[in-house]
């Protein structure tokens, strides 16, 4: 079981209030991602729910007991830090055996679960080595191989994936989900890349400034953006905003599209414009164009044929269109 | 550095260099050299002694005389059990301050640092007084707890320092892999940070070892460590240079081969953790 | 990084070291402020009773005092200045590449790690003795009259002899943030036209601020309390000329048993070094903020 509710939950540096009362529940087994820009408190809001950090105001229940108090290691939570936060004097086989050491379980069976997890993990080979003679993604899999033994309630990860390089980040992206749907349990997953988001999450809690600004999954929360930071922190690449009088002509105050929802066309379309830089990716090609409503990113197909200077076209698709407020709340 | 050094200019650096090293080493090597001498054969002028031949005729003396060993055992049992009890209640001072950082942890530790700078003679009175009233004059265990007391705000400047660099995140994890306390120093902190802490454990012992104001007022005789066997060589008697020297290498010489054989951890502890 | 847990657990963790020093500092120092208004002489006991400021304005107006005052200046300030600055200059020396440079610096190193006794001892008997000391060798070797050093300039000599086992602490100091002064900057600085002096004084001198505040600070906690090197050298004398204040201190409570006034004596050098401590911890507290 892996039950996390957050009850009016609030966190305060001195006078800075970091985390404004905050409701969520995430569910067993759930896959959940914070995400939001860097400094919004997704770190500190992982580390109340870990526990080490004391909660300004509010409760936290596991399993529909009260935690508030309890300490961390009470909790049932195992986290893997955003700096892997190994034992640099143990080697691999000490550090994944160390919680297991540390709850007093029999050295058979330490070493039993040990190997298990290391297998699992691709470890095996490695066991002997110390961190320090390892390349960052077996170190990553060594700090998760430390958090599965425990067999926790829940996974608390954050931004494990931010010390790796591009190529590699995607392989361990695959290997937690994969992870994930092997074990079953509740993962927190912290992270500023939407990416990650949206391609590992069953439900995306959305933060700025230590708010939450909407929960979903990432579907919802691509169709259905319930303010213009979602709007726009979702989706890449962003959405283009448009202000003034072609919104107030769709009766709001901007209106939003998706580079993804704008067609292209040499011959005929709603707004005109010229074309700026082109990034030419194979798939896809995405166009910088300058219209009279500022400047647009639309993504077109990956073979099209046109250049910087050339004149073009630009038609959104209507059912795509987002509507927002004065105040960036979506229009229904 | 990458640039090519003329070979000219290397070789001017190291007669330099190693001209002055020398002449900042000549006065220990000296007292080696005399300590090999008869007493007749070390007043000659320099270039004599070099002539005269060795023997080891003074070091019999001094050890017949003032029992080098007991004094060499006094000093290895102040330093050490002075600077490992300093250990044990700085490691986990040094702990508190380098992760549970407050508002107030500069300033305590500040605070910690200037009473150091209390000079010992304030207190040269009231502690001689007690030592007599307690009957810890001449006692081991009296001068390894004032020593402990005099180094340990500098014990405990230096792991703090050391621990500093220690990620707290490391520390936080043993919490969440379930460590209490007593672990989380016993089986992360400490071993993580062996070479501060060998810095430290190292420098101490020195400073402990060479300390010749408490050892010089508090010991006489049996508790003595070699500072205070050294000084009962003081008053001029007669010819006793050679015997001057074979004690003074033999009080030094132990500190002196420590430190060469642990220089690495040594000129780290020797910065005071202040200077990386 | 902090629950209340945690902080709690931290009170009690330094609580020991917190509680040892202030017993250190207050227990004994109340007990010389006590002795310090005492007629108290361990040669006439039975001789006690309370005489308010008595042994104060005793050991203020002894000339003595004046003295010791202006020799611990000159035995710090002097010992101060003998080892920056030349710690600085063999600091840059040793950062030059030569041959042998692990050797010369374990040479270097070597006086540090010799008790003050010895060192003492071996300067005043080896060295500067006027008839068998290797400078009076020297100087008939040469044709000159041997000087006794520690008769005719008994501080300056203490003041050679302490320098000599303090060099190497702050050329060792000097010379870690020397190698630690990253290449490049200097190397920019050379593009932008700095000759070698300005290199030294716009780029490593700054860079070397925090280290030479170091040196300074641990130095003088250390040489305000020298003692072994005046006893077993000059005891105080010729007269008071070379006795500090330590010294003074000891000779009145422990050589001619005036606990009282040596007692007064103790918390006037406290009083001292405090203003000293203020002072050293104001440019120590800026200098190692970061
Ligand atoms: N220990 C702390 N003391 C004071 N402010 C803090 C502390 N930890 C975090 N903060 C502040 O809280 C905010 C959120 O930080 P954090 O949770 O680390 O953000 P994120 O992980 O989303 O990048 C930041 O503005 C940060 O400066
Ligand atoms: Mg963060």
């Amino acid at each position: 079981m892996g039950e996390i509710v957050l009850k009016g939950v609030t966190k305060r540096f001195g006078d800075v209030e970091v985390i404004p009362p905050i409701d969520l529940a995430i569910h067993d087994g759930e896959f959940v991602v914070f995400v939001g820009p860097s400094g919004c408190g997704k770190s500190t809001l992982l580390r109340l729910i870990a526990g080490l950090e004391d909660v300004s105001g509010g409760k936290i229940e596991i399993d529909g007991k009260d935690a508030t108090e309890t300490a961390p290691s009470d909790r049932g939570l195992a986290m893997v830090f955003q700096s892997y936060a190994l034992y640099p004097h143990m080697s691999v086989k000490k550090n994944i055996a160390f919680p297991l050491k540390m709850a007093k379980l029999p050295p058979a069976e330490i070493e039993a679960k040990v190997q298990a997890a290391a297998k699992v993990l691709n470890l095996s080979a490695y066991l002997d080595r110390k961190p320090g003679q390892l390349s960052g993604g077996q170190r990553q899999r060594v700090a998760i191989g430390r958090a599965i033994v425990r067999s926790p309630e829940a996974f608390l990860f954050d931004e494990p994936l931010s010390n790796l390089d591009a190529a590699l980040r995607v392989n361990m992206r695959l290997e937690i989900s994969e992870l994930h749907h092997t074990l079953k349990t509740t993962m927190i997953y912290v992270t500023h890349d939407q990416v990650e988001a949206m391609t590992m999450a069953d439900k995306i809690v959305v933060l700025q400034a230590g708010r939450i600004e909407q929960v979903g999954s990432p579907l919802e929360l691509y169709r259905t953006p319930r303010n213009r930071f979602v709007a726009g922190f979702i989706g890449s690449p962003k959405m283009n905003f448009i202000e003034g009088a072609e919104a107030a002509k769709h009766g709001a105050h901007a209106i939003g599209i998706r580079p993804e929802h704008i067609r292209i066309s040499t011959t005929e379309g709603m707004w005109k414009g010229t074309v700026g830089v082109s990034e030419h990716l194979g798939s896809d090609t995405f166009l910088h164009v300058t219209t009279e409503h500022g400047l647009l990113n639309v993504r077109a197909g990956g073979e099209v044929d046109l250049h910087h200077g050339d004149s073009v076209f630009l038609s959104p698709d209507m059912a795509q269109l987002h509507r927002f407020d004065k105040e960036g709340g979506a229009l229904k | 550095m990458a640039r090519a050094v003329t070979p000219r200019r290397k070789a001017l650096v190291t007669v330099l260099a190693w001209t002055i090293g020398l002449a900042l080493f000549f006065p220990i090597l000296w007292t080696v050299i005399l300590s090999f001498k008869t007493e007749g054969d070390a007043i000659a002028s320099p270039l004599t002694v070099l002539t005269t031949p060795f023997t080891l005729e003074s070091y019999h003396v001094v050890q017949d005389r003032s029992n080098y060993f007991l004094h060499f055992w006094n000093s290895v049992v102040i330093s050490l059990g002075s600077t490992l009890f300093a250990l044990v209640v700085a490691i986990p001072a040094a702990w508190a301050m380098a992760f549970v950082p407050g508002p107030k942890t500069k300033d305590l530790l500040m605070w910690m640092l200037s009473t150091k700078m209390m000079p010992a003679v304030g207190v040269l009175v009231p502690i001689y007084l007690l030592f007599r009233d307690l009957g810890l004059l001449d006692s081991r265990i009296g001068l390894v707890v004032v020593l402990m007391l005099m180094n340990l705000p500098i014990v405990v400047w230096m792991l703090y320092t050391y621990f500093r660099e220690i990620p707290g995140e490391i520390l936080e994890a043993a919490r969440m892999d379930g460590a209490t306390l007593k672990d989380e120093l016993i089986h992360v902190l400490t071993p993580m940070a062996v070479p501060g802490i060998a810095s430290t454990l190292l420098l101490n012992v020195i400073l402990a070892w060479n300390e010749a104001f408490w050892t010089l007022q508090l010991t006489t005789s049996k508790a003595a460590p070699l500072t205070t066997f050294i000084a009962g060589y003081s008053s001029p008697e007669g010819l006793f240079y050679a015997k001057l020297s074979a004690a003074s290498t033999l009080a030094i010489a132990p500190i002196l081969i420590l430190g060469w054989f642990s220089q690495k951890q040594l000129v780290r502890g020797l910065t005071f953790g202040a200077v990386k | 990084m902090s629950t209340q847990a945690s902080r709690t657990a931290a009170r009690l963790m330094i609580s020991p070291a917190v509680i040892l020093l202030l017993g250190w500092m207050i227990v004994p120092l109340a007990m010389t402020l006590w002795f310090s208004m005492q007629r108290y002489n361990l040669l006439m006991p039975g001789m006690g009773g309370f005489t308010g400021f008595d042994n104060y304005s005793y050991f203020l107006t002894d000339p003595a005092f004046f003295d010791a005052i202006k020799n611990t200046l000159v035995l710090v300030l002097g010992v101060l200045a003998i080892t920056t600055v030349g710690g600085l200059l063999l600091a840059l020396l040793l950062d030059q590449p030569f041959w042998g440079q692990g050797i010369v610096r374990v040479l270097v190193i070597a006086p540090f790690f010799v008790m003050p006794t010895v060192s003492a001892l071996v300067w005043k008997n080896m060295f500067m003795n006027p008839v068998n000391g290797v400078f009076a060798h020297l100087a008939k070797s040469i044709g000159l009259q041997p000087y006794d050093f520690l008769a005719q300039s008994p501080l300056a000599s203490i003041v050679l002899i302490v320098a000599w086992q303090w060099l190497p602490f702050a050329t060792l100091i000097l010379l870690t943030a020397l190698q630690s002064l990253d290449s490049e900057q200097l190397e920019a600085a050379e593009m932008d036209g700095a000759g070698p002096i300005s290199r030294f004084f716009y780029v490593m001198l700054p860079h070397l601020a925090r280290a030479i505040t170091v040196v300074i600070l641990i130095q003088t906690i250390f040489l305000l309390s020298t003692f072994a090197e005046i006893l077993v050298t000059t005891n105080g004398g010729p007269g008071t000329a070379s006795t500090t204040l330590t010294y003074l201190v000891y000779v009145q409570s422990l050589l001619q048993f005036d606990v009282g006034s040596g007692a007064a004596g103790g918390i006037v050098a406290v009083v001292l070094a405090n203003i000293v401590a203020i002072f050293l911890m104001r440019m120590i507290g800026k200098n190692l903020e970061n």
